[in-house]
């Protein structure tokens, strides 16, 4: 059994020791799988298996969509799926203009201002306001039951323009004089320069933060009264978690009877769905990409 | 991470430019710099907006704050708002849960990334490898409300655990809303939600040491139990001291989502921490004065354990946050 993993000089590996290893690994898997299936097949299960298994799935005998079909077909889950996804693309685009923009503009050292307006976003990650006045700034810009109040106050970390800041000032020097010699203004360098080399990082940071607006449940409970524009989080937070919980649910307008199991499971995996279509792309960059670099730096 | 690779640079910029000192007068700079600075504008107005002018906010704090009057028009109370945060049994059933929490936390959580990053480490077989690491990190990045959607089927009332157990005339267990072990469920969906993640930062550094290192310990006669206490975990430590110091600094915030969405199951009484505390005061009652006060006194503390913890690391002749 010789691999590329194992040096000759550590020798055979005793089979106990292996086996154990190899134990603990499907152990650890399978901990974090079985709850997806669990989902996966309670929302593709029939009513009548579910029922007669006491509320959940470990395999269906017979597969039916008809929760995704309730789902798609009921105005306030399909509408709430439409939001976040408008959200997550608006904000992201956003978010990515602010901290890409932010990043050249304070990447060259010596520039006019730049210790300064570097110090301005760097002091943010020490310490930050509190929940209450960001609220009442909102609420004092008008942005309250906007969906502009999911996007604004967040959009920029200071984390992500260091992430983006350091791969730009990892180009070569080169490249920038001589775009300049060639009579490049600095609008013209971000889009010919450095916008091509960094669609790396750009791509992971943008992922990241598409995945925390996705995700994000806090900022619309907070900011959003209006039920009719709440995004799929708070709404799957309502018919999923607080029907099983206690009550102290907002009533929604049209909603009458509490949701059979399979189509509380198929908005789980509905909202999953778009995070395991990304996930390829954000472990390829992340674990050898961005963090290592942090580490080693 | 960010902050150790940022701040000695900005100490760093400062002598260079004294290397090449700047003759351009101001307005030929200004002009040369424009864009530059049109490019910051975007970012640099959100976080004004949004971060100091809110930080300046912060006065609501010593105001009686009436939504209605505003700013201008509410009165200036003092410190009454701090007073009366200070004699609130809820407040400081609030700072003893956060810490309670955080504890737990630093106890069981915290170790969970280490081993399993030595464990994936001593994993030769790469496909296997790669197999459970796409596996664990996924977890990282599912929303609360998912989280605690998947512990509510397993775990929950009606949930596949308990269902087994009624069939098979056992006696239930209700985790899920049991005032009692909460504190021990939220530290383990934070487990189930984030350990894996967390191996990311130890397996790198793992990477990083040096394998002759290991490859003459074992010449040398140490067993496999040797080398790691010698070899891996030295070669670990700075990173665990920073990480161990990031918590430390955080400790009074603990996963304010992931509570939120469960307080409810189980009553304020042991699942209300800082943030939560601030929010339903603030938001949900409209005691802005207090709420504020409440939430500045974490802000303020939260500072001082972080550039504490960062003394304690420099101590040690470990190199923190950031260097001296």
């Amino acid at each position: 059994m010789s691999n590329p993993g194992r040096p000759v000089w550590l020798g055979k590996p005793k089979p106990v020791a292996v086996a154990l290893k190899a134990l603990a690994l499907v152990l650890i898997s399978a901990v974090v799988i079985f709850p997806f299936l669990v989902v996966v097949s309670t929302s593709l299960a029939t009513k009548k298996q579910i029922d007669a298994n006491g509320g959940y799935v470990l395999w269906p005998t017979q597969i039916s969509f008809e929760a995704y079909h309730q789902i798609f077909n009921g105005t306030q889950v399909a509408r709430s799926i439409v939001i976040s996804v408008g959200v997550t693309v608006v904000g992201t685009a956003f978010s990515l203009f602010c901290t890409v923009l932010a990043a050249y503009g304070l990447s060259r050292r010596g520039s006019l201002f730049q210790r300064g307006l570097l110090s301005f976003v760097l002091l943010t990650l020490l310490f930050g306001p509190g929940m209450i006045p960001v609220y009442l700034m909102v609420k004092q810009l008008g942005m309250l039951d906007s969906y502009w109040s999911l996007i604004i106050p967040g959009a920029v970390s200071a984390f992500n323009i260091v992430i983006v800041r350091g791969f730009i000032q990892g180009i070569p020097k080169e490249l920038f004089d001589a775009a300049r010699i060639d009579g490049a203004g600095e609008w013209r360098i971000l889009r010919s320069i450095v916008l091509p080399l960094s669609k790396a990082v750009i791509a992971v940071v943008g992922l990241f933060l598409a995945v925390g607006y996705w995700n994000n449940y806090f900022s619309p409970l907070l900011y959003l009264n209006d039920t009719q524009k709440w995004p799929l989080q708070l709404v799957m937070r309502t018919f999923v978690l607080q029907n099983n919980v206690t009550s102290t649910a907002h009533a929604i307008p049209g909603y009458v009877a509490p949701p059979a199991q399979s189509v509380q499971m198929a908005l789980v995996a509905i909202a999953t769905l778009p995070i395991l279509c990304v996930y390829p792309f954000l472990t390829k960059h992340m674990s050898k990409g961005m963090l290592t670099g942090a580490v080693k730096g | 991470m960010a902050l150790k690779q940022a701040l000695p640079r900005v100490t760093a910029e400062g002598s260079e430019s004294q290397i090449t000192p700047q003759k351009m007068p101001f307005l030929a700079r200004l002009w040369r710099d424009a864009p530059l600075l049109v490019m910051v504008a975007p970012a640099a107005i959100v976080l004004l907006l949004f971060t100091y002018i809110p930080l300046l906010g912060s006065v609501v704090a010593w105001m009686d704050y009436v939504p209605f009057l505003g700013f201008t028009g509410s009165d200036w109370v003092g410190w009454d708002n701090f007073t009366a945060l200070f004699s609130d049994q809820a407040f400081w059933s609030a700072v003893w849960n956060t810490l309670q929490i955080t504890f737990l936390q630093l106890l069981l959580f915290f170790p969970v990334p280490i081993l399993l990053a030595v464990l994936l480490n001593t994993v030769a077989v790469p496909m296997a490898k790669n197999f459970v690491q796409s596996v664990i990190y996924l977890p990282h990045f599912l929303s609360w409300v998912i989280i605690i959607a998947l512990f509510q089927q397993v775990l929950g009332g009606a949930g596949v655990v308990n269902r087994f157990l009624i069939t098979h005339g056992l006696t239930p267990f209700e985790v899920m809303s049991n005032p009692d072990t909460f504190k021990l469920l939220l530290t383990t969906q934070a487990i189930w939600k984030d350990a894996g993640w967390g191996t990311i930062i130890f397996l790198a550094a793992i990477a990083a040491i040096d394998p002759g290192l290991y490859e003459s310990a074992t010449m040398d006669g140490a067993g496999a139990w040797r080398r790691f206490w010698h070899i891996t975990l030295p070669g670990m430590r700075p990173i665990i001291v920073l990480l161990l110091i990031l918590r430390l600094g955080d400790s009074l915030t603990v996963g304010f989502e992931q509570i939120l969405l469960q307080r409810d199951a189980v009553g304020p009484g042991s699942a209300e921490v800082l943030d939560t505390f601030v929010y339903y005061n603030g938001v949900v009652d409209g005691s802005w004065g207090t709420a504020t006060a409440a939430g500045l006194i974490k802000g303020v503390v939260s500072l001082f354990l972080v550039l504490a913890a960062n003394k304690i690391a420099h101590r040690f002749g470990e190199e923190g946050v950031y260097k001296r």
